[in-house]
Order: C-alpha cells, then structure tokens, then sequence
C-alpha cells in the first residue's frame, strides 16, 4: 500500500490545478448526451472547469488552447448510475472494504462520504475508462436502511465527493425482507415505523424508540421525509414496486428512485404514473431470484418506451470496480435493437442512459452528465465509438482538468510486456 | 497436452468404453492394448451419455464472413451443414458440392462462427434461480472430494443454458465442481441441449475433467473449520499425500491382482494415466509455477490453468509446459488473488505463443464470451500487438475444444466435424451483434426470428415472462 500511495502521490504532483486557461476540444464527433444527435465536427469550449459552450458553429475564444480531436468521438464522462466505488479495493479484504457498517448498529445515518477514498485502485482504473461521476452507495447492514450515499467524481485529487448526502438507500424485496426479520410485511412495518418515528421526533414529540433506530439514524431520516433527500430503493420483482407505489400514498412527500427493478417492464405503466423514476440494472435476463423471475434484457426499452425515466446502473455486479462495463452494456441495448421481439434502446437514448438521465434522475443534471453550458467539464475523448468493445478513451477531463489515465494495472502490464527476467529480477523495473 | 482421441476413457477405464459406444458419434480407440493389460472390469460404464443430434436439414450458409476457429477467415464465404456435420467450407459455392434441396441461408452482412465452448461453467451445478436448495457445486466436507462427479449436481433445467444459447451462441460447456476443495471432483463437458436427463446432455465421447483448486478458497474454508489445510504450503501438502495415495492404487489396480474399488481413486489413477484432464483453478503465477512442479513429481499433465489472472508473468513457462490458461477479460480486484489481474493478460499470452482460453465462470457472462474475447483483443492492439480477429477466436473455440480433449469433434469449421455453428447478426467482436441463428449437430436449435426455436426450461414454464426474448 505504501508503494500505491506514493505512486497516487506523484500523479497528484503532475497535475495542474484547475486554472482560467480556455480549451477548445475541435473537429470531433461531438455526443452532448442529452439523447440529441451526435455533431460532427463539433466543438466544446471549457473554461474555470465548466463547460462554457458546447455544438455546431461554436465561436472559438481568442487565445484558447485548440484540442484538435478530429477522427475522434467527445463526449460527456460517463455517470455511472449505482456503485459502491471508491468504497473497497479488494472486497474480500475486510480491511479495504467499506461498504457496509452494520455491525456498528446505526443504519440510515450512516454517511457513507468519508469512505470513498480517491487513491484507491478502482478510481484510477474506471477514470482511465471514461468514467467521470458516480452515484456511490452504502450496503445495508443492520437493517433495511443502508444509510446516505453520495455523489463521486474520479479526479485524480484528495477529495472525490461531489455532494455528500445526496440520497438515502433502502433495500425492499428479498433482502429488505431478510434485514428486517424474514418477510416482506415486517420491511414494510419497519420502513413505516422508522419514518413515524422520525416524524414524531421532527414534531417534538422525540421519545423515538432505541430499539428500532438511533437518534442520527432518525435525523438522517427527515429530509427523506421532506422530500429534500432521494431515497432509492432496491427493488426487482413486479409486485414488490406496486406496493411500495401504494406505500407512498402515506408519505407523499417522499421522492422515491427503484434501483434495480428487473421486473419492471411488467409494471411499468404504474412506475411511470407513479412519477418514479428507475436505474436499472442493464443485462439482467435470468431468474437470479424468485423476484427476478420474469427479468429480460428488453426491461429498460420497455420501461423507457412506457414513459418511464430510466438509467442504467450496476447495483450489486462488480459495482465497486467494473463500472467501465456501463458503456459495454449501453452498447447491448442497443444491439437489443436488431434482435426480433426485443425492445432496446437507440445509440442516442443508450449513451443518454450512462450519462444524462442518471444525473437527472440524481438532480444534479444542471451540472453533470452532458456538454450543455453551465455544466462541470466531465468531458472524455475517445478513439471510437465509446460504447463499441475496440474503443477506448484517449483523454479525460474531471472539472476541466485534464487527468492522468496511468495507475497499477498499466504499470503491470509494462512490466510483463515480456515476461522474462532481465539482467535484474522484475522488481527492479519500474 | 495430450490429445487422446476421441474417446479417452476406453484408454485406461474398460468401463467407459460403453460411454462411447452408447454416446450416438464414433468413439475411435487406438488403445485397446493398454486397456487389456488391466484387469477387466466388471461394471458397465455408469452415466453414459444418452445425447442423440436433433434431426437438422441439408443446410447452406452463404455470403456470410467465415471465421473457421483454427485462425482462417474467409469472407463471402460458403459453409453447407449435412447430416450433422459440416460438410464444405469455402469461399465459392462452386467450390462445394451442395445439394438441390439444401436450405440456403443469405449471410450476407453476417458472420459464421463455430459454436462457442466455454470451459468454465457452474450451469447445471449452481442453477439460477440461485437458492440455497440449489447449491450443488461445492462438496465443501472435505478438502479432496476427488470422488464426486459434477454431473451428479447437474439440474438440466437451469433457465441458464437457454440464455447462454440464444444470446452467447454456446454450443458445448464444461460444468465444473467448484472450487471449495483442493480436489473437487470430476467435470462433465455437456451439449448446450435441453434434455429430460443430464445424461441426455453429456458430450458423447468428451473426456472427463478433473477440477482442483489452488489457493484462497481450499484454506479458507477448511482452516475455518480448524482443519488441514489452512495455508498455501498446507493446500500442497494435502495434495502430495493424496497423489501417493493415488499412485499406491494405481500400482494395486496395474498388478492385475484383486483389489477394492474406490471411485475417488479411480479419478485420480485415471489422471495419472493421462485420460481426466486436469483443470486447475489457480490465479497467481507463482502458484501455478508450484503446481507444474507437483505435476511432475507425480506424473500427470494439467491441461489448464483457470482464472489464471496471472498468467501474463509466466507466459513462457506456461508455452513450454504446454498449459492452457482460461482467463476473464478484465475480472479483478474482488479477492487478494485476483489483484493483480489486468486487462491485458489474454493478449499476452496469446503473444507468447501459450494457449489462451476466454472463459466466464458466470451465468451472465457465459452469454457474452464473445464481447469478452473482443475487449481482450482490443487491449493486446492498444499495446501494440498484432491480434486479428480470426486469430482471437481461437480463444473461444479450437483452444477451449483442445484443453477439454474435444477438438477432434468440435470446435473449428472443419470438414466432418460436428455442425456445431453460429450465423451472428453481424461481428462478434462487436458489442451490437447477437446470435442470429445457432445449430447444434446441424439441427437448428435456436433462431431469433422463430420464436418456436428458443427454448424454455420446464422452471420457466409458466412463469411470467415465460418465452419472453430474455
């Protein structure tokens, strides 16, 4: 660890701070990932680490630096909708891994924002991969509540949190049921419980009950109740969304996002009704579970074709270290296209998925996510197409700055470019 | 890595000869001398495959790019499927002699592969839904259960093999025990049909595997239980003991005097005669390097080293020891063993000139060994190697075909092999191509515009969703 920390260290030193010089990334194909178009030849001016202005006959400001990226795609960093990164190096390594805390007894207070480290491994690999933002979220542990998750960037910088706080997690269905004593009627009475508590305490009324909750678990619990506060919840199975539909009549204020939802398409007429909007997970096609029984990788089109405002996310697959897979798998729903009877989505809607919609979805849209004026410059280059397997990204920019893409695996693979031993053992190439 | 025919088992188990024969293709046997000098046995060969090809028509593929799995590629290409077999592969129509009423089909814009092998699978073994009544892969008792079989876990009617079909064009799969024990039993390589029995699944004539396992998990889980072994040098000092045993046994059953049969023993002498190949799980190179060596000690060959994230350190010794690696594209970072994992190690060793295997190890990505295949490759071009498509789809073919004693049979677009082969929509190195259509011993088993050629298994049957695109 020591080894890593200096290397992260000498990154940092190599990187310019934010500054006032002006960039022109020119000549390329420019996606502003809004579901608009692709521009050929469009031109993207960053300045004070925004986006300054970003299209067609775009006016290029005296004295900028001019990027020219012709040959190449610019886009918004990919967003990556649900993930626990930063938040383990090595899962199996208890050490690393901070992704739940249950067994300290606290659960929606949990404040998940001083765990996510930005030297850790996964950072470095994902930004190499043109992963710029992340919705970045606790385990639940010692109930159903898992606590305030958090908003990332993956700048090569000490600090990685956007914005703390920035939603409460719930776990419903199976494992709802599991952390709150083994059936779905007990999640249900908790989840009520808990919030009654939290409004009583709110009105003064503050003899919350111990046992269920601790005094910042409640606190935590009343700008959810406010409806200042998303609370997401994992959710799969169709019946497990239209209950919780019907559980939001007694707590109106509450603004509700389905993780999840591999059933979704066969409720989504009522997801949409219900105003909620959903981060998917994109490829799920298997009876995984029993409330997973009718998952299709058409769910995302159909739900999107139903009206609903869906993202994609990765919640509980490799979700602290392969967010990199989230263009690969926009990238089959849109082969989901050519596929008879499938629904998925266009190129525009698919790399929309990774990058606008989960920002919207989050209520950060006005600053990440797309190349429209105002937004933080998240802008990476590619080589090719960003969703297509041979493509990589070339450049990328976390708030304008430009980042460094090297880190631990590229430094292996250097060393091993041939495996022999030479005049002194590996160890001494660096 | 020995190749020994198409029916290994005749060669050291007289027993397994009735496995080949009842198995529905030829089973040559060069070895019946060998198999003589034993005593005879007096059991028939248990579990025979009962795998019989679906009826498929003549069948002509035209226009379509040909990657033939051996490295050739011939574009505008001609592949005719007769009697479950190919039977031609040109790159002219009137190169091949196709009957009148063949059935042609326009593969113009597409790409003819051969079916997909993964060696890597726990389909069957750890079915989805995944519930605890269906954790069958591990007999996690004992740290060597050599004595188990895989295909006694397997439940046929796992939603599984019907995603790894239609949208990963999988055409044969090898089910392994996991990797709980040290020596975790035998493997068994299935065709991707759905059948009533696992018998009627079983690859006619494929040898059987044997799946151990280097490492994290062997201790972990039996140190956990204060039991041998709980560390690495404990994990080699359980297997040495084991593979004396095994040589003792061997000598019993060579004397051709009476002895007591004992199944995990009959595995581990049918390894030690080369006719189980064994399948290593084993991710660090210097691990692997102590593996080669306890082969030697003991004789036997390891056919492949799986999730071996660290083969690109050894890549040499892993080409002159003749060893396979099955390797993710880019899995790493979930245990201390897969840390150093990178991205570019399938590239590698590929470059080395050492068999390299693509395989999934999951029921998610075992439908999409093709786009791993394809993001392995582009990595190995980033660093400046040459790799060419045709070349990378050896990985997940001819190579898987040879670690698992199958190429004979399977694996490449070679005149009288099966007709195990997939039309895809467009390139399988690209992210926005899917099977179009996948035959099976020339029966066309799965086609995306005829709903009635995707299969349901009977748990999905009824539930909803049921015959949904998946």
């Amino acid at each position: 660890m020591k080894r890593l920390f200096l290397t992260a260290c000498a990154f940092a030193a190599l990187t310019a701070p934010a500054s006032a010089e002006t960039i022109a990334i020119t000549g390329g194909k420019l996606i502003v990932g809004d579901g608009s178009d692709p521009v050929d030849g469009g031109i993207v001016v960053i300045r004070d680490g925004n986006i300054i202005s970003a299209g067609s006959n775009i006016a290029i400001p005296a004295g900028a630096t001019v990027i020219d990226a012709a040959g190449k795609w610019v886009t918004p960093g990919i967003f990556a909708g649900f993930s626990r990164l930063g938040l383990a190096e090595v899962d199996a390594v208890d050490g690393t891994n901070d992704k739940s805390g249950g067994r300290s007894g606290f659960s929606a207070g949990i404040d998940i924002a001083p765990a996510i480290d930005p030297f850790r491994t996964p950072i470095a690999v994902n930004r190499a991969a043109g992963v710029t933002r992340a919705v970045v979220a606790p385990e639940a542990g010692s109930n159903m509540f898992a606590g305030q998750g958090a908003i990332a960037d993956l700048g090569n910088d000490g600090n990685a949190v956007t914005k703390a706080r920035a939603f409460q997690f719930v776990e419903f269905g199976e494992e709802g049921a599991e952390k709150s004593g083994g059936s779905r009627s007990a999640s249900h009475l908790t989840f009520r419980a808990m919030l009654r508590e939290a409004q009583d305490y709110a009105a003064g009324r503050g003899t919350f009950d111990d046992l269920l909750l601790r005094a910042e678990d409640v606190k935590a619990l009343l700008p959810v109740l406010r409806g200042e506060t998303r609370l997401l919840v994992h959710v799969e199975a169709a019946n497990d969304m239209l209950r919780i539909i019907e559980l939001r009549r007694d707590f109106p204020e509450l603004k509700l996002v389905f993780v999840g939802a591999s059933e979704g398409w066969r409720v989504a007429g009522d997801i949409a009704a219900a105003g909620i909007p959903v981060i998917a997970s994109a490829l799920n096609d298997l009876p995984a579970s029993f409330e997973q029984l009718a998952a299709t990788q058409s769910n995302i089109g159909r739900m999107k074709n139903a009206g609903v405002k869906v993202a994609i996310g990765m919640i509980d697959d490799r979700d602290a270290h392969q967010l990199r897979y989230s263009a690969q798998y926009a990238g089959n729903l849109v082969s989901l296209s050519r596929v008879p009877r499938a629904t998925g989505l266009s190129w525009n809607d698919a790399f929309a998925a990774i990058t606008s919609v989960p920002a919207d979805i989050m209520g950060v849209g006005e600053r990440h996510g797309s190349l429209k004026a105002g937004r933080a410059a998240d802008v990476v280059i590619w080589d090719g197409d960003p969703l297509e397997l041979s493509s990589a990204a070339v450049s990328v920019y976390i708030d304008g700055i430009l980042q460094p893409l090297d880190n631990r695996q590229a430094r292996l693979r250097d060393r091993y470019r041939t495996p022999l031993e030479g005049v002194l053992p590996k160890a001494y190439e660096k | 890595m020995r190749v020994p025919g198409l029916c290994f088992a005749a060669l050291a188990l007289p027993m397994a000869l009735m496995a080949c024969a009842n198995g529905g293709n030829e089973a040559p046997n060069s070895a019946s001398s060998k198999a003589s000098s034993k005593p005879a046995a007096k059991v028939v060969a248990p579990f025979a495959s009962t795998y019989k090809a679906y009826p498929g028509a003549v069948t002509v593929i035209r226009g379509a790019t040909i990657f033939d799995g051996e490295g050739g590629r011939i574009e505008n290409g001609v592949v005719l499927l007769r009697d479950g077999k190919i039977a031609g592969v040109a790159g002219a129509i009137t190169d091949i002699d196709v009957p009148a009423d063949a059935i042609t089909v326009d593969g113009a814009g597409m790409f003819v592969t051969p079916g997909i092998i993964d060696i890597h699978s726990h389909l069957g073994d750890y079915p989805t839904p995944s519930v605890a009544a269906h954790d069958d892969g591990n007999e996690a008792t004992s740290p060597t259960t050599p004595e188990v079989w895989a295909e006694h876990s397997v439940w046929p009617q796992d939603p599984g093999f019907s995603r790894a079909l239609a949208n990963g064009g999988i055409t044969s799969l090898q089910v392994l025990p996991g990797s709980a024990n040290l020596m975790g039993g035998r493997s068994v390589t299935l065709k991707n049909v759905y059948s009533r029995t696992v018998q009627g699944m079983k690859f006619p004539g494929a040898p059987y595997g044997f799946k151990m396992a280097c490492g994290e998990n062997p201790k972990r889980v039996y140190g956990s239980k204060g039991r041998m072994p709980s560390t690495r040098m404990g994990n080699y000092a359980v297997n040495r003991q084991t593979w004396i045993k095994a040589q003792e046994y061997k000598k019993k059953r060579d004397s051709g005097k009476e002895f007591t049969r004992d199944i995990g023993m009959e595995t581990l002498a049918g390894v030690l005669d080369g006719d189980i190949l064994v399948h290593n799980h084993c991710y660090r190179a210097d691990e692997m390097a102590q593996v080669l060596d306890m082969a030697k000690e003991f004789g036997y060959k390891v056919s492949t080293f799986h999730h071996a994230v660290e083969s690109y350190k050894i890549a040499d010794l892993l080409k002159a020891n003749d060893v396979c690696s099955a390797v993710w594209a880019d899995w790493w970072g979930f245990k201390m063993e897969a840390y150093d994992a990178i991205p570019e190690n399938a590239a590698l060793l590929n470059n080395a000139g050492a068999c390299t295997v693509i395989h999934s190890d999951d029921e998610n990505q075992i439908q999409r060994l093709n786009q791993e295949a394809a993001k392995a490759m582009a990595d190995g071009r980033r660093m400046g190697m040459t790799i060419t498509e045709e070349d990378a789809m050896r990985w997940l073919t001819i190579n898987p075909a040879k670690a698992m004693g199958i190429d004979k049979m399977t694996g490449s677009l070679k005149v009288g092999k099966m007709a195990d082969v997939v039309l895809w929509n467009g390139n399988p190195f690209s992210v926005y191509s899917r099977p179009a259509k996948v035959w099976i011993d020339g029966a066309l088993l799965y086609d995306s515009a005829d709903s009635a050629r995707r299969p349901v298994s009977d748990f999905e049957l009824g539930q909803p969703g049921s015959g949904d695109v998946k």
